[in-house]
């Protein structure tokens, strides 16, 4: 799934700074697992606003609405009727919903109220981690479902760089696994290990052609 | 005029190498200086690539510089900050001004030098790179156009015989010495056990090639902590740290240079590889006193 992190309050706060009325817009999905753009964090973020707007002396409207996809236009829709009574939206979808927002009410601002971060699942309750990149060029038939194109620091396709930490840690985070130790266990536990030998070629970083633009075959 | 680094790498020499680190900014000044305390004492001279991340005047620039003062250049590239085309026009250009010699390494992360919100290239990794400079070497580009001019890199990798875990590391050595190199340049080693090791490895897959001891020397038990929990691919083992530490104060750099020469030495004579690669960063000066401690003056 997507993976997003909340803005600074002060950064949300001087988007709206401008606005009297506004529509905080959250995603049931992704956004919602990952405990950042939901329903809940909706209204977290709306008394957030109202609160220090207050403290300031200022006063500010604060609507709430969350659809299920926001990158959907189909299920946007269902919350016209509250853009239109709104001078501006603040989004805490991933930047894909905050463009189908945006997109679909031109006449209005459509802020961002989160950092999309990358795609990724939780490692544990809260913790979140990067998986993949959307290469457009999968690789990880050859490294034991460990992407090293997202997962080593530096998407090396050959083996690990000569700054991995002992015990196996990454270079630039002794938190964080050296993604060429993780895949020369899991080969090895499957006894795969000639893979790792393989030399393989410079990828092919034009796999996708930016911007992405991907044409569905119907079965 | 300086042995063609190739040349000396055929012969039963114990090779040593050494380093010139590029200056922050444009006096080239220090850097001549350095070159000519340097070139006639040692095989040849590494140019670090932007080394640690940190931005610096160019490899390229100060291995002209050598080339100029009669040494023998060995230009360093990483993947870091230049994709495969830049990587490819910069190795012909270095090969058309007289350098020939180039060390591939992935370049470390961004993450630890001074331009920390700098995208990071790394279109290719080290054995891509290695594979790169064959491809060039047979008179084509990446991607099959045919080269007017060709050239004929000597080319070196590197390795980290202390890695933890080892085996890792040593796949992607392998790979490297299957792309095809003349010259190993390890990374930092302390444990000689560890280089033993490391050589025995590379000998069972390739004879030929040449390793080069990395010799990293530390002149301070301070200096060693921060190494280690800073400097990627550097692991001092806590003797080394306890001996520095009995050191009296002020003989740092000359406890430091003693272990270097020590370790040096023992190397030639059991003839544990073939050479060694003196990294005294920031001190290129205090080189000769080391080359002269280990006898290889």
């Amino acid at each position: 799934m997507i993976i997003a992190e909340r803005k600074p309050m002060e950064e949300i706060k001087q988007f709206v700074a401008p606005y009297k009325k506004v529509l905080v817009a959250g995603c049931g999905t992704c956004v919602t697992v990952c405990w950042v753009g939901g329903e809940k964090e909706v209204a977290m973020l709306a008394s957030q606003l109202r609160l220090a707007t207050s403290s300031e002396g200022k006063k500010i409207s604060v609507l709430e609405a969350t659809v299920e996809r926001q990158c959907e236009k189909e299920m946007v829709e269902e919350i016209r009727d509250k853009v239109a009574e709104v001078e501006a939206v603040l989004s805490l979808a991933c930047g894909s919903g905050v463009q189908t927002m945006a997109e679909m009410f031109e006449d209005k601002p459509v802020f961002p109220a989160v950092n999309t971060t990358f795609i990724g699942m939780p490692e544990k309750d809260g913790l979140w981690v990067e998986m993949c990149g959307a290469c457009g060029d999968c690789f990880l038939d050859r490294t034991g479902g460990v992407c090293p194109v997202v997962r080593c620091a530096k998407g090396l396709l050959n083996g690990p760089c000569g700054g991995t930490r002992k015990g196996g840690k990454c270079e630039i985070d002794p938190d964080k696994d050296c993604a060429w130790v993780l895949i020369y266990r899991r080969l090895e536990k499957q006894g795969r290990l000639d893979l790792m030998r393989e030399y393989y070629a410079p990828k092919n970083h034009r796999a996708v052609k930016r911007p992405g633009r991907v044409q569905a075959i119907k079965a | 005029m300086a042995t063609p680094f190739r040349k000396t790498l055929k012969t039963k020499k114990f090779v040593v190498t050494t380093e010139v680190g590029p200056v922050k900014g444009s006096n080239v000044s220090k850097a001549i200086e350095h070159i000519a305390l340097l070139k006639d004492k040692v095989d040849g001279l590494n140019v670090t690539d932007n080394q640690s991340s940190v931005m610096r005047y160019p490899s390229l620039g100060i291995c002209l510089l050598i080339k100029e003062h009669g040494g023998e250049p060995i230009l360093q590239v990483t993947c870091r900050d230049r994709n495969r085309l830049a990587i490819q026009a910069d190795l012909l250009f270095a090969y058309s001004r007289g350098v020939d010699n180039v060390l591939c390494l992935t370049g470390d992360s961004i993450d630890v030098g001074d331009h920390k919100e700098a995208k990071q290239v790394f279109d290719l990794d080290s054995v891509q790179l290695i594979h790169l400079v064959h491809t060039l070497n047979s008179g084509k580009d990446m991607a099959g156009n045919e080269l007017d001019g060709g050239i004929a890199f000597c080319i070196g990798a590197t390795g980290t015989p202390s890695a933890d875990p080892l085996e890792p590391q040593l796949v992607k050595v392998e790979k490297k010495l299957k792309a095809g190199v003349s010259f190993i340049q390890t990374q930092a080693v302390y444990e000689l056990d560890e280089l033993k090791r490391f050589t025995e490895f590379v000998r069972n897959i390739d004879v030929e090639v040449k390793i080069l001891a990395g010799i990293v020397p530390v002149i301070g038990a301070k200096m060693a902590t921060y190494m280690n929990d800073n400097v990627p691919g550097v692991f001092i083992p806590q003797h080394l740290i306890d001996e520095l530490a009995q050191a009296p104060k002020g003989t740092g750099v000359a406890k430091g240079i003693e272990i270097a020469a020590r370790m040096m030495r023992q190397i030639k004579e059991e003839k544990i590889c073939d050479g060694v690669h003196i990294m005294f960063i920031g001190r290129e000066e205090k080189v000769p006193e080391i080359l002269e401690a280990a006898g290889l003056l």
